[in-house]
């Protein structure tokens, strides 16, 4: 089964959480995963659109085996996360960077906190402090190892996490809405250093969020809606279909827009412009054949 | 800033005694404290003392920072000197009223004082010189054997770790959540003591709802990063002993011969 197929790969999942009365009745059922399929390629870096309670947490869940599958298969790297005995081996290959900074960062010195999850897969020390090194030299932290991880930015602590899951040496790594709680300056930064991870390392990047501006150079995007994917393409292709997008009541962005406006007035730019240099350009090429 | 309490009154420096196995001192501290209690006699109380000021000499911790925890027991110190100095039966010395000071009530207060004293003095050093961190790391290593019989070592060890990485951050919370209340008309000030207690209210149950919501999100984010208990689970600061730790462990067992040689063969004054 491992190898002839992606990294990671969903088929038909369903999941749902039931609200139960005191007696036990069901109350209500609300869909949060409504028959996913997908089928992510190692290396890759992919990223999940979606407005809030469009299930794309609940997925992201179920790439690191918190959750499992009410109906429905997902293999990470072969393994089917249903089963008891993958559990760890689960988690292990695809890592897991969740949205509070704080709410994930177990130990009260930085390099302790990267070095907990190797301790917990029973790495010898001599290598756990190699690997604390080597993460924390990845994300950029190296200097701030003897820190409290109180005295950090949101953004560091965020760098930080991402070092703890990095020790653990993950084939892919699920960041789940990483930027929520961060200032722009931080969200750039998270997001080059898991543009980094994915370009340096080779690791399959998972990037779920809610700000388009953070999917412009992902390799693929899927948008999520009620817990479907109700679209999937390129960036390019995705940031094509504006009005599509709005529908799913999805920020697209300001130059998207613009452009978008441009073109049905008339004026010749492309189709799912992406970036402020690039609308510029356009608009300039346009000018000059006038 | 809120965020930059230390915990405890750890007091940074390089010196021998901080760079001790905590688990050195935790016995040391122990040895040292039931020494104080069965130790007779004037030579005993010299071993005590000099001992006593070598530890903190070594430890290069301003004796200032020793005196404060005496600060807070000073009432119950005089409260038990006190007692000891008129309760005690003996012959009375001076005589007013229904108080009598005796020869032995003098000994007694002076002996109680000195105990306390050095009680606070010997376990100021311990909590001066070794982090929480490494005190909870110490622990959970010398209780080990424990875990043998069902006591969930690890797991409280691990707790009382997280316990003390979120202090702060809850600390910074309840100041948060307090002005939010008071800038909705809360009054934390005013009233009396059930008045006050009753005002607390609206504080604590967001206190409580937002601690209770970081507890599941990390308790998530540790499942994720594999942890499952203390079974299989690799260190990566291990404690181990070197040197100084067994000099250490040998002076203090040829200081607590001393005083129960002392004890046996050097009792004067009684």
């Amino acid at each position: 089964m491992r190898g002839s197929m992606g990294i990671i790969k969903a088929v038909q999942l369903v999941h749902e959480y039931i609200r139960r009365d005191e007696e036990g009745n069901v109350e209500s059922i609300s869909t949060a995963l409504d028959h996913v399929s997908l089928d992510v390629e190692p290396g890759e870096f992919i990223a999940i659109l979606g407005h809030n309670g469009s299930g794309k947490s609940t997925l992201a869940k179920h790439i690191n085996a918190l959750l499992m599958p009410g109906e429905g298969t997902l293999w990470v790297d072969g393994r089917d996360t249903s089963e008891e005995e993958n559990i760890f081996p689960v988690r292990q290959t695809a890592g897991m960077v969740f949205q509070n900074p704080d709410n994930q960062i177990i130990a009260s010195v930085v390099e302790e906190d990267v070095g907990f999850g190797p301790e917990n897969i029973g790495v010898p020390t001599d290598e756990i402090w190699q690997r604390v090194e080597e993460s924390l030299k990845a994300v950029g932290m190296l200097k701030y190892r003897h820190h409290s991880p109180n005295k950090l930015s949101g953004g560091q602590k965020q760098r930080v996490a991402i070092a703890g899951v990095v020790a653990m040496q993950p084939k892919c790594i699920v960041l789940d809405e990483p930027t929520a709680m961060l200032d722009p300056n931080g969200r750039a930064d998270v997001i080059r250093t898991a543009h980094e991870l994915n370009r340096k390392k080779g690791v399959t990047i998972i990037l779920i969020t809610h700000y388009m501006e953070e999917v412009v150079d992902a390799d693929r995007v899927f948008v999520m809606d009620q817990g479907k994917i109700v679209m999937q393409g390129t960036p390019r292709e995705i940031f094509s279909q504006v009005g599509k997008l709005k529908e799913y009541r999805l920020d697209v962005p300001q130059v998207t827009i613009l452009a978008d406006l441009l073109r049905q007035s008339g004026v010749n730019v492309p189709v799912g412009v992406l970036r402020r240099e690039e609308l510029v350009d356009a608009i300039l090429k346009a000018a000059q054949i006038a | 800033m809120l965020r930059d309490i230390t915990l405890g009154q750890y007091y940074p420096a390089d010196s021998v005694i901080h760079r001790l196995d905590p688990r050195v001192k935790l016995f040391c501290t122990m040895i040292y404290i039931i020494s104080l209690f069965c130790f007779r006699g004037v030579a005993a109380l010299g071993a005590a003392t000099v001992f006593l000021i070598a530890v903190i000499r070594l430890s290069h911790v301003p004796f200032r920072f020793m005196i404060k925890g005496l600060r807070a027991i000073l009432i119950l110190m005089l409260i038990t000197g006190l007692f000891n100095l008129f309760l005690t039966p003996g012959e009375p010395i001076v005589t007013f009223w229904v108080f009598k000071i005796t020869a032995e009530g003098i000994a007694n207060a002076a002996i109680m004082v000195i105990r306390l004293t050095y009680l606070i003095l010997g376990t100021s050093i311990m909590t001066l010189t070794t982090t929480p961190n490494q005190l909870t790391d110490g622990l959970e290593k010398s209780l080990m054997p424990l875990s043998r019989i069902g006591v969930p070592v690890h797991v409280v060890a691990m707790m009382m770790s997280i316990a003390l990485r979120f202090i702060p951050i809850l600390i910074e919370e309840t100041d948060k959540i307090m002005k939010a209340q008071m800038a909705r008309g809360a009054d934390f000030e005013s009233g009396n003591l059930f008045k006050k207690v009753k005002n607390m209210i609206p504080l604590l149950v967001p206190l409580f709802v937002s601690a209770f919501r970081r507890a599941d999100d990390l308790a998530m984010a540790m499942e994720a990063r594999c942890y499952h208990g203390g079974e299989g689970r690799t260190k990566m600061k291990p404690l181990r002993y070197e040197g100084r730790d067994r000099l250490a462990y040998l002076l203090i067992l040829l200081y607590f011969a001393l005083i129960l040689l002392c004890r046996k063969f050097l009792r004067w004054p009684q």
